[in-house]
């Protein structure tokens, strides 16, 4: 303790020193070994030496440029599904909840306590075609006979809104749930009514909770392959297929590399215009 | 109007509950599907088979028994080190607290598969062997920056005043530290290990990258999959489920108590 004592300012790097180490050689070091690996060329065969070959990053983005473009767009739609489906559940337990709110709350998170792949599954079986779903929408027309849900887009943007929905709805329910209700009591004196007291109070306030939850959707939406993988067929498969078969089974480690630091680079610049869109003085109010 | 208006929301809020339940609820029924064939999709008949013959599936016990133990060692270290980085965000001024804040946030905001790669980018480049120790060490990167949320939020709306009582009752450092704020952050911390614990437990992506020959549970139910999964699989998938959750309403129940006595 006498050390500790002289030299108190080095306490704080005392604490954060083992946990910052961890993140840096596992998490940053790797990133930079992957920008390293991106960089290769060569074959698995003959092994891949660093050129700084940047073609890889060309090649990546004209062969899988559909991949590319499906991610984002099943990301999209996934978080704003998601985002339709989360803002009234959200708003009603935050506002009409009372005292079972955390107990509801847990109901919303419930879909994380079944393994992410089984559930993943379970889908599989409610768009099967043999399924209640599918018998239903061709009795009613809206599928044909032979149509189908599985093996479609429209199951693998199901299967993705459902395995992320959790975390858009729990954020926005943490921004309603902080509104002052007196705000919305003193719009309402003020002779606006509902629609207006929701559109120019009750909205901007949540809008924190929006920008989160959009963000921590489409973000690991945008990366996912397993729903593309149980859900889909090659036809639908997502940019993290294409990283996950590059340096799995076919070691073709500089593309898959390359591809990786594509899709952060896509998912920060649409970050960046989207904080721009929203506008940082509304966020803060 | 008002009527209609809140009861619309009502039905809305009914019917998405519904959707996120479910599925849960077809996880459950089908491990007790007793199925023709191969494929556990459609429903033939109620058994108990499969609850009773949990353990008839071979690789799915050692693949639990592993997810496990990697979990409980991901969540004990995970927590250690996330609490260190909490409590030196909250309590000290340094310089270097914007990197830090970067480095804690940049984890949980880069892509899962982005993760994976990386990490295996490192261990192939340094011929590190593939295995148990690959998994937790990827396991405890991933779980650092949500100790250090969930601990971090609880130390700030923390009363100080009761650590500076207990220093003018002529305690030091160290046993006010043991005595006042270690059990009163000890929520936050469970709190941290428990998400720590669930996220090991449920982690496919990036252990599928680092896991070498090993499976985990995650991976086993990837395997299953491909050929048909056996309904054992929703047998382990519902006791996770059911677990989890008994965990979840009790810590609720438990709050709701403790507020309600405080305001009596």
């Amino acid at each position: 303790m006498g050390f500790l004592h002289r030299h108190a300012w080095l306490t704080p790097y005392l604490l954060l020193a083992p946990g910052l180490a961890w993140l840096a050689v596992f998490f940053l070091v790797p990133l930079g070994f992957l920008a390293y690996q991106s960089l290769e060329s060569g074959s698995f065969d003959v092994g891949y030496a660093f050129d700084w070959a940047w073609g890889n990053y060309w090649d990546g983005i004209d062969r899988y440029r559909e991949q590319l473009l499906r991610s984002l767009v099943y990301a999209a739609l996934a978080t704003g599904i998601a985002l339709a489906i989360s803002y009234p559940l959200a708003y009603w337990i935050a506002f009409r909840g009372g005292r079972w709110k955390s107990l509801l709350l847990i109901l919303i998170i419930a879909p994380f306590f079944v393994t992410y792949l089984i559930r993943t599954l379970a889908w599989q079986t409610i768009l099967a075609d043999q399924g209640f779903i599918v018998g239903l929408l061709r009795d009613v027309g809206i599928l044909g006979d032979g149509g189908r849900l599985l093996a479609t887009s429209t199951a693998v943007v199901a299967g993705i809104t459902y395995n992320f929905l959790p975390f858009m709805a729990l954020p926005l329910y943490v921004s309603l749930e902080q509104i002052d209700q007196r705000l919305i009591e003193a719009a309402e004196d003020l002779y606006a009514s509902k629609v207006q007291a929701f559109l120019r109070v009750t909205l901007p306030l949540s809008l924190p909770g929006v920008v989160a939850g959009t963000l921590l959707t489409f973000i690991p939406a945008a990366g996912d392959f397993i729903n593309a993988e149980l859900l889909g067929t090659p036809k639908q498969s997502m940019i993290g297929n294409v990283i996950q078969s590059k340096f799995l089974e076919l070691a073709d480690y500089p593309a898959a590399a390359s591809l990786s630091f594509t899709l952060m680079a896509v998912i920060l610049v649409l970050i960046a215009i989207y904080a721009r869109a929203i506008g940082t003085e509304k966020l803060t109010g | 109007m008002r009527f209609i208006r809140r009861h619309v929301l009502t039905v809305y809020a009914v019917l998405a509950f519904a959707y996120l339940l479910v599925p849960i609820g077809i996880v459950i029924l089908f491990s007790f599907n007793d199925p023709a064939g191969r494929f556990n999709y459609t429903w033939q008949g109620f058994t108990f088979d499969h609850w009773r013959n949990w353990d008839g599936v071979p690789g799915l016990r050692d693949a639990m028994v592993l997810s496990i133990e990697i979990a409980l060692l991901a969540s004990l270290l995970a927590t250690i080190l996330g609490t260190l980085i909490a409590l030196a965000l909250v309590r000290y001024g340094f310089r270097g607290r914007g990197a830090t804040n970067l480095l804690i946030f940049l984890p949980m905001s880069t892509p899962e598969i982005v993760l994976g790669a990386s990490l295996l980018a490192l261990f192939i480049n340094l011929k590190v062997f593939l295995g148990f120790t690959t998994i937790l060490i990827a396991h405890i990167m991933f779980c650092i920056s949500y100790v250090v949320v969930t601990v971090k939020a609880r130390l700030i709306g923390f009363d100080r005043s009761l650590e500076e009582a207990a220093m003018d009752l002529g305690a030091n450092e160290w046993t006010t530290f043991r005595k006042v704020t270690l059990p009163l952050i000890a929520p936050a911390i469970l709190a941290g290990a428990l998400l720590s614990f669930a996220l090991s437990v449920d982690d496919f992506v990036i252990t599928y990258f680092n896991s070498g020959s090993e499976i985990t549970f995650p991976l086993f139910v990837w395997g299953a999959a491909r050929v048909g999964a056996p309904p054992q699989v929703n047998v382990m998938g519902t006791l996770i489920f059911l677990f989890a959750l008994t965990l979840m309403v009790v810590n609720v129940l438990v709050t709701m108590r403790r507020e309600a006595r405080a305001q009596a």
